[in-house]
């Protein structure tokens, strides 16, 4: 394999319901900083049925080159066409990158696929970066649980292939004004020929987030006072979209069920925003939470240790606080989801 | 008389090992070695089909001497066969060469018994790539089936199985040919509790082990460390917080900052 005839940086594009999944809008940004660094192209991976008018919106994203895989045969996610499509495009253009969304569809694909390259591949990757001469791929992840972050190389294949957290990486902001180049592709595949049919998709409404998978987590402890306080942090996590996490005591004390515990007996969380309010924070509690994007603390006691242990901190009475907080949250929220709307409406006009 | 493979992996608690602060690597005496979480339930669920269709459960580890007690714990569980390849080439391995390694293994059990389906859990919890399942279904050229939450029917005789694939917002109904390969989610089932028999089986079990010599057509080259493409360069503790910036002012004007810091993170909200 010669490396240098590997060339491009490219993101694999996750389409759902006919529309670009917002994770791929995100790798594009992280890789448009990738391939400017080499001084190379940004390439975006179409696979889909009807989803050629979707490359001008990948383009104000960042996308120098649209490949395009347009087929009835590819209409809804199936392991088997979309792996021959994208080896065909690979073995075709030869990317030396190749980022895919650490979604269930992103992983089902980058896993078969590396086998089939063969390649290595990064899984859910949270911080991406490429050497500027070699164009080695610096991709680092969480690991052993989440207690360290792990730096992990491919040095003699290509691509270099990483799924990406979602939520981690920015998209840019769109430039409707960017173009770029559309390279339509076809390979010969027969649905008679297709190992797996799918014969029905059924949407459910999100169930209430799990506390381990939540990005938001609002964890409430003894300085709520009662279960009937305790009720304040539901009503906070309902507002956020976040899930309840609770400490110990509260739990032995019966206020909310077990698996809502936050700690070394309980589960280990690490979202993008961690609350804790009216935790005093046991070591217990924090081997359980430190590894939170940004914590959050609200404690009466100002020698409290959770106060060590958090980014942000507020002196004061939980039950005073969190109304406040209920109050203008639901009014703020919906402003921020009505402006996404808005832009939205901007990408897709 | 299906024949299910699960494919099995004895893994440190990492819920509880330590990392050793001289190294960074996970310091596996202070960690008990338990049978990787995500793959009992695929245990779990290959026994619960031979309950459902007639069949033998056999399971497979590439491991070292003591993961013997993970394939012992199997038996518990209800399978009635172990495998396991253990040889230092296969140290090193990434999720490639793993894959590599259990398909060669899983070609020689078909040589005995050909293989209906293979079973694997989500993921394993010290590796946490889930990349390992869908490498075998390449390398032996069968369907992956990943984030399996429910099997719908096994039908041998027509060679085809039905089930339901987790999507982020629902789920799928797939219809594959068979052989195919599962990879299944922990709600797929319960864990049942090993009966008497099973446990006095386990304790006396002993799998048929392989070394690398005993697996045949086997590209040495493809093993362990060498059949890594990947390698790990640098492992690092991520910063913690060193005690938080307090926000200061009357309740109002704290509640304020706070809003703002939270909602700084818009693309939470947006969604």
């Amino acid at each position: 394999m010669n490396l240098a005839d590997y060339q491009g940086i490219w993101v694999y594009i996750e389409v759902k319901d006919g529309k670009v999944a917002p994770v791929s809008l995100e790798l594009l940004g992280a890789g448009r900083k990738l391939a400017d660094k080499r001084g190379t192209e940004l390439g975006g991976v179409l696979i889909g049925s009807g989803i050629k008018e979707l490359a001008p919106t990948l383009f104000a994203y960042g996308a120098d080159v649209v490949y395009v895989y347009d087929d009835p045969i590819f209409a809804h996610y199936r392991t088997e066409p979309y792996m021959r499509a994208l080896l065909h495009c690979c073995q075709k253009y030869k990317p030396e990158v190749l980022l895919y969304g650490a979604t269930p569809t992103g992983k089902d694909l980058a896993s078969a696929i590396a086998t089939d390259l063969p390649t290595g591949l990064t899984a859910d990757t949270t911080i991406l970066d490429i050497e500027e001469d070699t164009g080695l791929l610096l991709a680092s992840r969480p690991a052993f649980g989440g207690n360290i972050m792990a730096t992990i190389l491919c040095k003699k294949y290509r691509p270099q292939m990483a799924t990406v957290r979602p939520k981690v990486m920015k998209a840019l902001p769109p430039d409707p004004t960017r173009t770029g180049r559309i390279v339509e592709e076809r390979i010969e595949l027969r649905e008679e020929e297709m190992r797996t049919k799918v014969l029905e998709v059924v949407r459910q409404t999100v169930k209430k987030a799990r506390i381990d998978e939540a990005d938001i987590v609002v964890a409430g402890g003894k300085g709520m006072g009662s279960k009937e306080g305790f009720q304040l942090i539901h009503e906070l996590a309902d507002v956020l979209g976040a899930a309840v996490g609770a400490s110990r005591d509260v739990v032995e004390a019966g206020w909310i069920d077990h698996h809502h515990q936050v700690g070394q007996t309980g589960v280990t969380v690490t979202p993008k925003i961690y609350f804790a309010i009216g935790i005093s924070g046991a070591i217990q509690h924090i081997v359980g939470m430190q590894n939170s994007e940004l914590i959050i603390a609200i404690n009466k006691d100002p020698n409290a240790p959770i106060f060590q242990s958090c980014h942000y901190g507020i002196v004061g009475d939980a039950l005073e606080i969190v109304p406040l907080l209920i109050k203008r949250f639901k009014e703020e929220i919906p402003k921020l989801k009505a402006s996404a709307d808005a832009k939205e409406e901007i990408r897709h006009a | 008389m299906l024949h299910i493979v699960a494919c099995i992996k004895q893994v440190p608690d990492t819920k509880v090992a330590k990392i050793n602060p001289k190294t960074n690597t996970i310091d596996r005496a202070s960690a008990p070695a338990i049978l990787n979480p995500y793959d009992a339930h695929a245990v779990e669920e290959a026994v619960r089909l031979k309950k459902r269709y007639g069949g033998v459960v056999s399971v497979l580890t590439m491991g070292p001497p003591p993961a013997v007690k993970a394939i012992r714990k199997c038996i518990e569980l209800g399978a009635d066969e172990g495998y396991m390849i253990s040889d230092r080439a296969f140290a090193g391995a990434d999720t490639l060469a793993t894959s590599y390694a259990l398909a060669k293994a899983l070609e020689q059990i078909a040589k005995q018994r050909p293989i209906d389906l293979i079973i694997c859990g989500k993921m394993t919890i010290d590796g946490d790539t889930g990349q390992v399942g869908p490498g075998i279904a390449r390398r032996l050229d069968i369907p992956p089936l990943t984030g399996v939450n429910k099997v719908v029917e096994i039908n041998k005789e027509k060679g085809y199985a039905i089930v339901h694939r987790k999507l982020e917002d629902g789920y799928e109904v797939v219809k594959s040919t068979l052989p195919c390969l599962f990879t299944v989610e922990k709600e797929i089932n319960d864990i049942s509790f090993a009966p008497l028999p099973n446990m006095i089986k386990a304790a006396r079990y002993y799998p048929t082990v392989w070394t690398a010599n005993d697996l045949e057509n086997v590209d040495r080259k493809q093993l362990g460390l060498k059949g890594s493409p990947t390698i790990v360069s640098k492992i690092w503790t991520p910063p913690k917080p060193k005690g938080g910036e307090m926000l200061e002012g009357t309740t109002e004007e704290k509640v304020e900052q706070l809003l703002s810091i939270v909602l700084e993170k818009k693309e939470l909200f947006q969604s």
